[in-house]
């Protein structure tokens, strides 16, 4: 299989320039794949996806079947960023990390920027995510966001934009790793000449971090665990691999107790303290005696044990405030407040239909925009206005003026492509990029990230429950016109 | 620098027993399916109730016939192999294995979850509607394929905790299906005492050993086949590994590990049972047993070894309230 026919077609190709030459940094892959037998591309592709089944590395598929179990498509097509790209964006994610979590710990104490009037205060109150019962509560080292996985896209102007910060409890991690590892295992050859930076140091980094953030009056080597809803999760699969990566224990809301604000988790030898719980169920189900009551993934009194700090919690409840896609458009002024800096990190253009003005201009070029709701996630609640009928049109248009504060609109993206393995031939699809942030005593950017590919021709729904898929991202430690000079 | 040994959640230790008793559930099922398609051909004329024991001896009789009415060999072959909604056919068996395995996958080995897994996608594959001639290679298979789980588990998991937990729930099985076999058999084959000694009595009774892989040894060991022979050996046993003092006996080693409770200390109420269990089956005569009833007496163990399953789960899986409290203050 060769890249003779491959079109660009007018999009921004990660691979290839304009005129449809190799970009630089993908020269030697290209030439590498070009040189390959007849056939060994494919069987390749055939025998990762043998793996994942037999490894069990499946995603839950909700409303669907009970049980009903699916392989995260894999595409053997890496997807390369340059050196010179990759430090640009490990410096912005950083700046906004630091910015998000300053906002965050204002809202949650003084509310300086409230009272500056440089973010409305009715959008705070009315954010979905928004947690009165988090007021006054002082994390340790003063972090809200410990892991973070920060969507960017790249435009057909060649710009890399921030699309979502995703502060919550962000999955994915998991399948950066094993395509890795499935790559390597499955296609050793194309590594050969190029400085691809290392993943496998995310498990360690991710435990230093927790093991960092243990409460003051903990034991000498904190106990760490990572709380699941359970193997039903969609992202259960994920859950237990980061818990075998760390040696920490996999615990669901039934091993844990509280007593005396203290969270213990019942062993056959008794209780034992807990004292970081890197939880990966959303806030609203952590603690019955906090949120929701009619939760029973979460630990009762879990939330009055964080607060007495006798227990850590990663991420900290409360900071999806900041993931609300109104605060979002906030965000370069968030940097600016707190900072004293310009965002490095542009956002995409987003009109907020709370505005009038804005409101207007949204419902009058819905087929040109993308409507977001601004609390969903997981590519639901979305109007692609290209791609949409005239009746979902209408309907979008009925649910923004009923309640415009939970609408934003984007200018449509042409979100560059990455040949991608379309049966026996390559074809450009669209991708986006998550890397991950880690932030403990200091902020650790992995190198790289979760590439997601949206599979369906035309398609830029990249989410795994929209037809979405994955490829290994290579970030290069040097360029290599730059090894060339 | 080593931490201090990582305590064992409650909720792991109970699924990792599950897991080893479906394993060994299903790979019993298999055998005793094997055993009787294989028997069945040396008795060319034989009806159809030959599958009725089967069904019997896994205990679930009264589900069968609300399913499925009368006893024809595909029906009982569907009913135990493959019915998903029996739950203990071996593609559910193999199903709640690997369910219990997904929920403890950092705890078990990965090889040990890539063989549960593959087993779990394999039996989907052939389920659906398999050729009957396909059945003793596919029976076969999911047997080799438990024995390989088996043979991985021990090379690949540490001898942990909840290694011994996971040991505990194979040798429970393994006794509990002995035990069934045994009792089920002997029931069908004593009435006829007039056949005693006929070819067919020892096909029968050949094929007893052969359902718990037990035919060779039983011969190196005893020679002729005899009824209280192979009793004796299928009992009390100590190193014929399904045997049921074997497996008893095991399952007590496991269970001091993990009660790790001092000489002279205050027993817990599993470990009282099995001492007495252990006591009672190193003392035991066959032959006095079965002239006083072997059903009763094969009953009377599995009520027993059914209550230290049920000790277990007091013991070491459901701690709550008062004692969790308790052992809180000891454990600090």
């Amino acid at each position: 299989m060769r890249f003779d026919a491959y079109q660009t077609d007018g999009f921004h190709d990660e691979m290839f320039d304009a005129a449809g030459n190799p970009r630089p940094e993908a020269k030697l892959l290209i030439e590498t794949i070009n040189s390959l037998e007849e056939g060994q591309l494919l069987r390749s592709q055939r025998a990762a996806e043998r793996l994942l089944l037999q490894m069990g590395i499946t995603f839950n598929v909700y409303g669907d079947s009970a049980g009903t179990e699916r392989i995260f498509p894999f595409d053997l097509i890496p997807r390369i960023v340059r050196a010179d790209d990759w430090d640009w964006i490990e410096r912005g994610l950083k700046q906004r990390i630091r910015g998000l979590n300053e906002f965050i710990n204002d809202i949650y104490h003084d509310k300086k920027i409230l009272k500056d009037k440089v973010v409305p205060e009715e959008i705070i109150k009315s954010a979905a995510f928004y947690r009165p019962q988090c007021e006054g509560i002082d994390p340790p080292l003063g972090v809200w966001c410990h892991i973070t996985g920060t969507d960017l896209v790249r435009h057909g102007d060649g710009q890399i934009y921030v699309l979502e910060d995703n502060l919550r409890v962000p999955s994915g991690v998991s399948y950066v790793l094993e395509n890795r590892d499935l790559m390597k295992r499955t296609f050793p050859s194309v590594f050969e000449g190029l400085t691809v930076r290392p993943v496998s140091e995310y498990p360690e980094k991710l435990l230093e971090m927790l093991e960092a953030i243990c409460p003051p009056n903990c034991s000498d080597i904190p106990t760490v665990v990572l709380l699941t809803p359970g193997i039903y999760n969609s992202a259960y699969f994920e859950h237990s691999y980061l818990a075998r990566q760390m040696g920490i224990q996999l615990v669901e809301g039934r091993d844990l107790t509280v007593q005396d604000k203290t969270v213990f988790m019942q062993t056959t030898r008794g209780l034992r303290r807990v004292d970081v719980i890197y939880r990966r169920i959303d806030d609203d189900f952590l603690d019955p005696k906090a949120f929701r009551s009619d939760s029973l993934l979460g630990v009762p009194g879990l939330v009055e044990a964080y607060r007495a700090g006798n227990v850590a919690l990663a991420n900290a409840p409360g900071n999806g405030v900041a993931d609300d896609k109104v605060v979002y458009a906030y965000v370069p002024d968030i940097i600016r407040y707190y900072l004293g800096e310009d965002a490095i990190l542009p956002n995409v253009p987003t009109y907020l239909c709370w505005k009038d003005t804005d409101r207007k201009y949204v419902l009058d070029n819905l087929d040109q925009l993308v409507v977001k709701a601004a609390n969903e996630a997981g590519g639901y609640g979305m109007l692609v206005g290209p791609h949409s009928t005239a009746m979902q049109r209408e309907q979008f248009a009925a649910r923004i003026q009923a309640n415009p504060r939970n609408y934003i609109a984007q200018p449509t993206l042409a979100l560059s492509r990455v040949p991608t393995l379309v049966e026996d031939h390559m074809e450009g699809r669209h991708v986006d990029l998550r890397p991950y942030i880690l932030f403990g005593k200091d902020i650790h950017v992995m190198a790289g990230g979760l590439t997601r590919v949206a599979l369906r021709k035309g398609s830029l729904v990249v989410n795994s429950s929209q037809g979405g898929g994955s490829k290994d991202t290579w970030v290069l430690s040097r360029n290599p016109e730059a090894a060339a000079s | 620098m080593t931490r201090e040994k990582r305590p064992l959640l409650s909720r792991v230790a109970d699924s990792v027993h599950w897991m080893a008793r479906y394993i060994e559930r299903a790979e019993n099922v298999a055998r005793f399916i094997g055993v009787n398609l294989h028997l069945q051909l040396d008795l060319p004329l034989a009806p159809a109730h030959q599958w009725q024991p089967l069904i019997d001896t896994s205990g679930d009789i009264e589900a069968y016939k609300e399913r499925y009415g009368e006893v024809t060999e595909e029906k009982v072959i569907r009913f135990l192999a493959f019915d998903e909604e029996h739950p203990n056919s071996i593609y559910s068996c193999l199903r709640s294995a690997r369910e219990n395995a997904r929920s403890v996958r950092e705890t078990i080995s990965s090889e040990m979850w890539e063989q549960i897994n593959s087993m779990y996608l394999q039996i989907q594959l052939q389920r659906t509607a398999p050729h009957h001639d396909a059945l003793p290679e596919i029976l076969r298979g999911i047997r080799l394929a438990c024995h390989m789980f088996q043979g991985i588990t021990d090379a690949t998991m540490t001898h942990d905790e909840a290694w011994h937990f996971l040991r505990m729930g194979r040798m429970m099985e393994r006794a509990d299906k002995t035990s069934r076999i045994l009792d089920v058999k002997y029931f069908i084959l004593l009435p006829s005492p007039a056949n005693v000694g006929t070819p067919y009595d020892d096909l029968h009774w050949a094929a007893v050993l052969k359902s718990v892989s037990g035919f060779e040894t039983y011969r190196k060991q005893r020679g002729r086949i005899s009824p209280l022979g192979i009793v004796e050996f299928l009992v009390t046993d100590r190193e014929f590994p399904r045997a049921i003092r074997h497996c008893v006996e095991v399952t007590g080693e496991s269970l001091r590990v993990v009660a790790g409770t001092p000489t002279g200390a205050t027993e817990q109420e599993s470990e009282r049972l099995m001492r007495e269990l252990r006591k009672e089956l190193g003392e035991a005569q066959m032959d006095i047993v079965i002239q006083s009833g072997l059903h009763e007496y094969l009953d009377g163990l599995q009520t027993r070894m059914n209550s230290i399953g049920d000790c277990l789960t007091q013991d070491f899986f459901m701690l709550r309230g008062e004692e969790l409290a308790a052992r809180a203050r000891i454990g600090q």
